[in-house]
């Protein structure tokens, strides 16, 4: 028999929840909500509405102008170099500090001595401030007095120009990158890595695979979901890469070789105050960003394992 | 009969490759440490030394004249702090609805805080730059703390957390009468204590090395924080890298001391936020 109670009931589109809980979820998502709205919801819209006017920041003034905008980027040669550098960029970012982290998790997911520290010590560039580490690494790239070239000299090989020229600066500022940023995904791999339950790999060898077929045949493949994560998350995080640019290379570099996409909207919209340039720039930027996920949503969606 | 091997071979040669590789991780900080100490000459030396001379704290010294580091040091406190108490108290209330509420319209609201993790900052910074101006926001604290309390995955962190709590004990507090606040204050809050000054400690270090958005909001040195401010110390130094140094160590060894003490919860938020997506 069914207990009498107490509790008010609502139906809402023929289902049926507790007033009380109904009340209550209305105060907490409040501000949820406002925060949504005004951080991002109004904030993408107007972006849009922006990026066809003439707006400038120093007047505070704009009218409509079309798509000008849009076409002044598809003719301006910085814009373009912009995006290469960010695809060039973002690519290498990308290839690197996935197959680094991966092979540095396997590695570590092995019996060691000193495992402990050898983890952290990975994982300790992730968390130091960004701006901080970054003053450190323009010492080192220093022609001069910088350490990199007395160990290049010592090995017998050139000095190198490394921020300083238009080959190697952004070169120079990914090897930054990598480092800072590798050990967060060593981190994740090897979580899914110690997820793996023993069982599989002690049949597997049991029936005679040997490790590398153990990886390629099992390891691997349970590792997608976190591989997917990693490129999605690497994906959004190397297209908005600002801070080490604009304090290793305030100016963009030599030849405007290390300016990135953000680098160039900042610049229009913040340093020249050409703000409908800089929010056309800014969609452009979405727009890739939000192609590059959907498709690796897509290639990943059908391939996901479950040996479960 | 054979005894089982229990214990997998100590394997070597990912030892030395991995010692190599973290040496090299390690390298920069001891480099900043000690050419922290170094004196003009000693930087400016061929070949260069790789040991300071003395040991004296004058570069630290330095910093504070040639910036308001102190100024710059407090702000980045504050702020930070300010920015992790609204991100908590807002992620939790979105997490606590998400996870024991049942309201209409709930999937839906999961799939728009999801949404805007794929929209960095960097779309929005234009609209949000002239919100905050109009509303007087520029060079203020409110006018950096506010835009930046907002974050998908803290939210979705407590989730996580919050899942993970017996569903039992919610019940069995309901049917003693309590109401959904008395709930969330009195059985949610204290079981996920731990879980909840993990993601503060996580959000706490993100904020802390925030760069983008205080950058363009701040023009008044009363108001910049620690990242900027060291920004600027790059152009006025010109290529006094010793202070320079100093400098990094004071931002950075706070933290590297944070991360020795609390890795564990540090490296649970992140692998946490990457195994639920």
């Amino acid at each position: 028999m069914r207990k009498p109670d107490n509790i008010n009931r609502k139906i809402i589109l023929g289902r049926i929840y507790e007033t009380q809980q109904l009340s209550a979820a209305v105060v907490f998502l409040v501000p949820v909500l406002i925060a949504v709205v005004m951080l991002f919801i109004i904030p993408v819209l107007q972006v849009v509405g922006y990026s066809f006017t003439s707006f400038n920041m120093n007047t505070g003034k704009g009218s409509w102008v079309g798509l000008s905008n849009f076409k002044y980027l598809i003719e301006d040669e910085l814009f373009w170099k912009s995006l290469r550098n960010t695809v060039c960029f973002a690519g290498l970012k990308l290839v690197f500090d996935t197959l680094l982290a991966l092979v540095i998790a396997l590695m570590l997911d092995t019996r060691l001595p000193l495992r402990k520290y050898l983890r952290s010590s990975f994982f300790a560039p992730v968390v130091v401030p960004m701006v901080a580490s970054s003053l450190i690494w323009i010492w080192f790239f220093d022609p001069g007095v910088g350490p990199f070239n007395q160990i290049l000299n010592f090995l017998g090989l050139p000095s190198l120009q490394w921020l300083y020229s238009e080959k190697t600066s952004l070169a120079s500022i990914l090897l930054f990158s990598i480092w800072k940023g590798v050990g967060y995904n060593v981190m994740l791999f090897l979580t899914g890595l110690q997820n793996i339950p023993d069982s599989y790999l002690e049949a597997a060898k049991v029936d005679g695979a040997t490790s590398w077929q153990s990886l390629i045949h099992i390891k691997l493949p349970l590792l997608r979901p976190i591989m997917n994560f990693v490129v999605m998350i690497g994906i959004i995080n190397t297209f908005k890469v600002f801070a080490e640019i604009n304090v290793m290379t305030p100016k963009g570099g030599p030849l405007y070789s290390t300016a990135l996409a953000v680098n160039y909207i900042y610049e229009q919209a913040f340093t020249r105050g050409k703000m409908g340039r800089g929010c056309a720039a800014a969609i452009c930027l979405f727009i890739i960003i939000f192609i590059l996920t959907q498709i690796q949503a897509r290639m990943n969606a059908s391939k996901t394992v479950d040996y479960d | 009969m054979k005894k089982i091997k229990s214990l997998k071979k100590i394997n070597w040669a990912a030892f030395i490759i991995l010692m190599i590789g973290s040496l090299a991780m390690i390298f920069p900080f001891a480099w900043m440490i000690l050419s922290s100490f170094k004196t003009v000459a000693d930087v400016y030396t061929y070949p260069p030394k790789w040991i300071p001379s003395s040991w004296k704290l004058d570069n630290y010294a330095k910093v504070f004249d040639m910036i308001p580091f102190g100024r710059y040091y407090l702000n980045s406190i504050y702020t930070s702090l300010m920015q992790t108490l609204l991100q908590l108290a807002l992620s939790i209330c979105g997490a606590y609805a998400i996870v024991f509420l049942d309201f209409p319209g709930r999937r839906k609201l999961v799939t728009l805080i999801r949404s805007t993790m794929f929209v960095p900052m960097v779309v929005t910074l234009v609209p949000l730059y002239l919100i905050v101006s109009k509303l007087k926001g520029v060079d203020t604290y409110a006018g950096i703390i506010l835009p930046q309390v907002f974050s998908a995955f803290t939210i979705f962190l407590l989730v996580s957390f919050f899942t993970s709590i017996p569903k039992d004990l919610c019940d069995s507090a309901k049917l003693d009468g309590c109401g959904c606040y008395r709930i969330l204050w009195n059985v949610v809050l204290p079981n996920a204590k731990a879980s909840i000054s993990t993601a503060a400690l996580f959000a706490f270090l993100g904020h802390w090395k925030s760069y983008t958005w205080p950058l363009i909001i701040t023009n008044k040195d009363k108001y910049r924080t620690l990242p900027i401010g060291m920004k600027y110390l790059v152009q006025e130094s010109s290529s006094e890298y010793q202070v320079m140094m100093a400098a990094a160590v004071m931002a950075i060894v706070p933290v590297l001391i944070v991360f020795v003490l609390f890795e564990k919860q540090l490296v649970k938020s992140i692998t946490l936020t990457g195994m639920k997506s």
